[in-house]
């Protein structure tokens, strides 16, 4: 008896190493390429000819940015992503937050059909939209402008906010909005100077889901915009790969770090925002 | 605070911009997309219905049949991977994680989110052959396996693995947390019980464990298959359908057609179809949730 449990007992230990070293290899996996891509940005170009993939880079190579920077053209493509980001995030918030407070806080007959509505937008494939909008914006005069990039993902990116939003609008009491009333707020201010204070955290994640959902945008960025002057970093990225990327590693390498370092800088202050808001965002959709 | 909550005009002030932005540019287009696979022609320069016309089409175009083929094996593929290595590493996080547990999911997260784009340029380097080798033929070459130190994205066969590897490889960290979510939600004493009760290691899993979870696989499940049903970026940017247009999927055709050939009316029926597909997926998924 006293055995099989001491047998058990290392069955279980060997288990256990052997479900650490497995843990091990997919860390591995799942890091390893992309420390190779930030590490292989500052090798020089004689570096890529003389050692191994592996090899640490003997300095910082900074020729490599300044070349993707410049000669790839990073810096337009950057310029063009961070405006339409930043544009399309502020308007998705400053338009879903008040639109979720109504739906979940206040009282009428249509709340819920609003929300079903809304959320609605969360399956739909992109794809399907695509060409109607193209049309559009053609016929409105918004192709090759930004401004056709910013009203689609903020547009884009409403059911989710709006899902998220309302999800944590329901959870504050009822008492906190009457106290406030009682104290002569109006319905506006109630909301701009009671509720939204308390919702810094449900913002944060909106903002985490949004910043992903227009800085990795590949499909309308390629579709709206022609112009190389108003490509965003992700079609900037597919071009420039495509002329000389080909050869010269280094640049190449440069302007992939260029792509993800916001997200990267995302990633690392707000991990657990963006967790929490992709996998909330999972389960809905 | 009745007044207050049922103010009329404050619902429309915060609703409408909501609403209208919504409207204009997501529920319109959609609509306007199954109208428009009834039409053929350039919008402006004057269109035709031509009734079922498209969708017969559809059928009989062999480029078509011949990437849709590609997508359903891409999906096959795609889907085993990411769920069961998500669900394989969700077990490790729960039965075998105990230091820096945070810290490792976090690490492991990270793929998930990187620019599709960047990623497929990174994969590019990766599995490339020449000027230089990439790490994944450097790797082959160190460990004297030459036979494997090929060009993958130039043999379509290879090319579609490398499109399917990496598109794993990017996602099990969202599949691994969503699973852990749901393992850590089983209460400890239904475990415990279990565990008394003799089911221990595999029997505790595929008795306990996998029925338990059974509502989380199916979320996955609709994430993983709608998500690979529509695949763009990843084919764009990795092998942008090639080489020649052998890696070409659903979606990618859909897009060409549309935007290279011109056939707007002929393209948007594809995006019906992607969209009828994503459809069946996921109600074929509800009535397998709901059946005990």
């Amino acid at each position: 008896m006293s055995s099989s449990i001491k047998d058990l007992e290392k069955k279980k230990k060997i288990l256990k190493i052997i479900g650490k070293i497995l843990l091990g290899i997919f860390i591995i996996a799942e890091i390893y390429p992309i420390m190779w891509l930030i590490l292989s940005a500052f090798k020089a170009p004689n570096e890529f000819y003389t050692s191994s993939a592996f090899a640490l880079p003997k300095g910082f190579y900074i020729q490599n940015f300044i070349d993707a920077w410049t000669k790839g053209r990073m810096n337009i493509y950057f310029t063009n992503s961070v405006i339409a980001t930043f544009v399309a995030l502020f308007i998705t918030i400053a338009v879903a937050a008040p639109a979720s407070f109504a739906i979940a806080k206040m009282k009428w007959k249509l709340s819920k059909t609003t929300l079903t509505y809304f959320l609605l937008g969360i399956m739909v494939p992109v794809s399907v939209a695509l060409t109607p909008l193209f049309i559009m914006y053609k016929q409105a005069g918004f192709l090759n402008s930004l401004w056709s990039l910013i009203i689609t993902y903020s547009a884009f990116g409403l059911p989710m906010a709006i899902y998220i939003f309302t999800t944590n609008f329901y959870s504050i009491p009822d008492d906190l909005i009457e106290a406030a009333v009682v104290d002569g707020c109006s319905i506006y201010q109630v909301f701009y100077k009671v509720i939204l204070p308390l919702m810094k955290n449900t913002i944060l994640t909106v903002v985490t889901l949004q910043f992903l959902l227009s800085w990795n945008d590949l499909i309308f960025s390629m579709t709206f915009n022609s112009k190389v002057e108003l490509k965003t970093i992700q079609t900037g990225l597919v071009m420039f790969t495509g002329q000389y990327g080909q050869m010269e590693w280094g640049p190449i390498f440069a302007s992939i770090a260029m792509g993800t370092l916001p997200t990267i800088a995302l990633y690392l202050g707000l991990n657990k925002m963006v967790m929490e808001g992709m996998t909330a965002g999972a389960v809905k959709g | 605070m009745k007044g207050i909550v049922n103010n009329k005009k404050a619902i429309m002030v915060f609703t409408l911009p909501a609403l209208i932005l919504y409207t204009v540019i997501v529920f319109v287009p959609i609509v306007w997309s199954l109208i428009y696979s009834f039409y053929e022609g350039i919008p402006g320069l004057g269109i035709d219905f031509v009734g079922l016309n498209n969708y017969f089409k559809l059928f009989k175009d062999p480029n078509f049949i011949k990437s849709v083929v590609l997508n359903l094996k891409y999906v096959a593929v795609v889907v085993t991977g990411q769920i069961t290595i998500g669900m394989l590493i969700s077990f490790l996080y729960a039965f075998s994680l105990t230091n820096y547990a945070t810290l490792i999911r976090t690490i492991i997260f990270f793929p998930v989110v990187l620019p599709t784009v960047a990623t497929s340029q990174l994969f590019a380097k990766i599995f490339q052959i020449t000027p230089h080798l990439g790490l994944l033929n450097e790797f082959f070459h160190k460990i004297s396996m030459e036979n494997l130190v090929v060009g993958w994205l130039g043999d379509p066969k290879l090319a579609f693995w490398a499109i399917c590897i990496m598109d794993i490889w990017k996602a099990i960290g969202l599949y691994a947390l969503l699973f852990y979510g749901a393992i850590i939600n089983i209460p400890k004493d239904v475990l415990e019980a279990a565990e008394i009760d003799g089911a221990r290691g595999y029997k505790l899993i595929t008795k306990i464990v996998l029925p338990l979870i059974k509502p989380m696989t199916i979320t996955c499940l609709v994430l993983s298959l709608t998500g690979t049903l529509k695949v763009f970026d990843s084919v764009v940017a990795l092998t942008n359908g090639g080489p020649g247009n052998t890696t070409q999927m659903t979606s990618m055709y859909m897009y060409n057609t549309t935007f290279v050939n011109g056939e707007f009316g002929y393209g948007t029926t594809m995006a019906i179809f992607i969209l009828f597909e994503c459809l069946v997926a996921m109600f074929v998924l509800n009535r397998f949730s709901k059946d005990k």
